[in-house]
């Protein structure tokens, strides 16, 4: 069953009990908090997702979020992310709970899944072909990700591009879009459909939201993608939409650099990580207005369309 | 009250018996590795939490494996075993890189460097480095050379962690081992170990008769491993000399695994004995000995118990000991805790440092732990 089709209230009650269990993409999860903004993020943010009685059901990964201490509970109330038992960080403002679990969810992908080579980058898919965009903070990705997938271009992550190490193809992780600071206001002026959920203030990146990832993303995040190019994004402001090439050599550095695990897998990092740069178009891409980014991509997606299917 | 009038013949105290309400399903699936086949999707999701914890998801998997019980794991549940070994066989290469680093670090001091612990098993290429999973190498150096090889591992990239002042001055003053070492670029840990205890503790082994008996590892020039003897020694002196166990039960499990190889020679018992007696550490033997039977059903014959009887402690001490270590070295997991556990790792802690120094050393250094910390910063997570 899906998650919306429990109510709130039920949530609320299974999130401070047992937990509740949730899919994404390839992995299950148990999450527990007796925190309302997660219950609420989770009402918000995954009624697409599957989920499931957790009493015997198996998950990947048990998270908790709940506060340190009872005492705290009144004087600068906090929140704990908890990894089945283990603290991997320090405790946080509770104002910021719902962004904790993304973040700690993000960290249990990345720390753990070694099956994928995982690269820190967003990625997004359109005709079969994913589009992977790595880049620091700052540089206007997250924007550009909820721009393209508010526009008809398929979520696979928003953080984590996961490469399947036996068929190097692209293994779908929905979940929500997070936006930071500027680009909340950015996308909801872009599109009325965008969902926003409760800005989160003063974290360790400014304002934080989250935006529901599209429901087309959550239904097919089963279904994996085959790699078609590495683009780096740059927003600079008044800067023309622009795509120039870029060195494969140097693309495969910064990708292994921005791999969470490249040095965990060895040689096979090396074999996985160069397969796939022989298999993409390496560009860099700078914009100051989305629409036209958006209407770049679309370009760029019809050109590739024959050569896909080949 | 005729147990005090007429003290009956001391009888060896029968293992503990395991109990029936917590599932520890690490140790159960060690000991009779086909039990997976009767395992539900609960039973599986509580052992990949419990060897994880226990730091032991790769060793679970490798002895599945020579079981041939692979092909149970149910297909949601395989990648995390395939992952952990995945990490562990990296580990293997990475322990010979470092180790080959450290070697041409210290070549010039011409001094031997024994490698200890999961580094020696990897090195010696031994059974118990299957599917191990490392924390930081360990290395013993002649005390007088210390000051030599600390500025050498410098010089090639290591620094002193950041500790305190106080951590610093406490290492230094009185532990066998110097601050963790860790190297800039690759972020690898090295403890410099100049005893396998400290000058403090109560027993403290001689590591020139260590040395005497250390075997050369092939290939890589002044380095060497423990005899096995020492090596198993070593290995159960740790396990109960150290203070925090996050990781007892992967500890048992080496002692486990370096056993089972070592008793395929007809004399390795009364050697083994005989060590102990030489080194003052028949003690930790005969603790090491019971756990295993305890958690791992290693099979040690009931003559090596008989030997080691004069080292035992007295009844009361080791009912006591049961109901710590029986708790402090099962997996790290609240499935395998019971009320119990967090006075019992109290307990541990306490007694380990009991051992590691004398009462008016150990009280003001508690004291200070309890309430002047100074623990390095966690990560502050990542965010998007």
């Amino acid at each position: 069953m899906k998650l919306l089709q429990l109510s709130p209230s039920e949530l609320r009650q299974r999130l401070a009990g047992q937990g509740v269990w949730l899919r994404t993409g390839p992995f299950s999860l148990r999450v527990q908090s007796g925190i309302p903004s997660v219950a609420q993020g989770l009402v918000d943010l995954y009624g697409q997702f599957e989920t499931r009685d957790s009493h015997h059901a198996f998950a990947d990964f048990h998270v908790e979020l709940n506060p340190p201490s009872p005492l705290r509970r009144w004087f600068r109330p906090q929140v704990d992310f908890s990894y089945d038992g283990n603290l991997p960080f320090k405790p946080l403002p509770l104002d910021q709970a719902y962004p904790m679990l993304e973040w700690g969810l993000n960290w249990c992908v990345s720390m753990h899944a070694h099956q994928y080579l995982i690269i820190h980058a967003a990625v997004v898919e359109k005709n079969g072909l994913a589009a992977i965009l790595p880049a620091p903070p700052g540089s206007g990705k997250s924007t550009l990700t909820a721009g393209l997938v508010l526009s008809g271009w398929r979520l696979l992550s928003d953080e984590l591009t996961l490469i399947d190490r036996l068929t190097g193809q692209i293994q779908p992780l929905a979940r929500p879009v997070s936006l930071k600071n500027q680009s909340i206001d950015v996308i909801r002026a872009f599109s009325p459909n965008a969902f926003i959920n409760r800005e989160s203030h003063d974290t360790a990146k400014g304002t934080v939201a989250h935006m529901r990832p599209p429901t087309e993303s959550v239904r097919r995040q089963h279904e994996v993608a085959r790699p078609g190019w590495v683009i780096f994004p740059k927003w600079t402001a008044h800067a023309e939409t622009r795509l120039t090439p870029r060195s494969k050599a140097q693309t495969f550095m910064f990708l292994a650099q921005n791999a969470f695990n490249y040095s965990h897998l060895g040689a096979d990092g090396f074999r996985v990580g160069t397969s796939l740069i022989e298999r993409v178009d390496c560009y860099d891409f700078q914009y100051s207005r989305l629409e036209e980014a958006v209407a770049a991509f679309e370009r760029l997606a019809e050109q590739a369309t024959p050569h896909a299917a080949t | 009250m005729s147990v005090w009038l007429n003290k009956p013949p001391r009888m060896p105290l029968p293992s503990p018996t395991r109990p029936t309400r917590l599932k520890d399903h690490v140790s159960a699936t060690l000991r009779n590795p086909g039990s997976v086949r009767h395992f539900s999707m609960a039973d599986w999701d509580l052992l990949i939490r419990q060897a994880r914890n226990a730091g032991l998801l790769a060793r679970v998997r490798h002895v599945l494996d020579q079981h041939n019980m692979v092909k149970h794991i149910p297909n949601e549940a395989r990648w995390h075993f395939d992952a952990a070994a995945t990490l562990a066989d990296k580990q293997q290469l990475a322990v010979r890189w470092e180790m080959s680093q450290i070697s041409q670090a210290l070549v010039k001091l011409a001094i031997p460097v024994i490698v200890l612990k999961g580094g020696a098993y990897v090195m010696a290429a031994l059974p118990a480095a299957a599917g191990r999973l490392f924390n930081d190498i360990d290395i013993l150096v002649p005390r007088e050379q210390l000051g030599p090889v600390e500025a050498a591992l410098m010089l090639a990239g290591w620094n002193a962690t950041g500790l305190s002042d106080y951590d610093q001055r406490y290492y230094r003053r009185w532990m066998h081992e110097i601050p963790p070492m860790q190297h800039i670029k690759r972020a690898t840990v090295i403890d410099v170990h100049h005893a396998i205890l400290p000058d403090t503790a109560r027993y403290h082994p001689d590591s020139g008769k260590l040395r005497s008996r250390a075997v050369a590892v092939e290939g890589m020039p002044g380095v060497y491993v423990l005899s096995t003897e020492d090596r198993i020694l070593h290995s159960a002196t740790h396990l109960f000399h150290d203070g925090e166990l996050p990781h007892g039960l992967r500890d048992l499990t080496d002692l486990d695994l370096l056993l089972r190889e070592a008793t395929e020679a007809s004399d390795f018992w009364p050697r083994l004995t005989a060590r102990a007696d030489e080194l003052q550490l028949s003690r930790s033997l005969s603790y090491a000995l019971r756990y295993l039977r305890y958690f791992l059903d290693t099979p040690i014959p009931d003559s090596v118990f008989a030997a080691l009887h004069a080292a035992a402690p007295n009844r009361l001490t080791l009912i006591l000991m049961d109901a710590i270590f029986t708790r402090v070295l099962a997996p790290a997991h609240a499935s395998c805790a019971d009320v119990l556990t967090p006075a019992a790792r109290l307990a541990a802690f306490v007694r380990a440092h009991w051992l590691r120094m004398p009462a008016h050393l150990l009280i003001p250094h508690l004291f200070h732990k309890a309430f002047i910390r100074s623990a390095p910063d966690n990560d502050v997570p990542k965010p998007a």
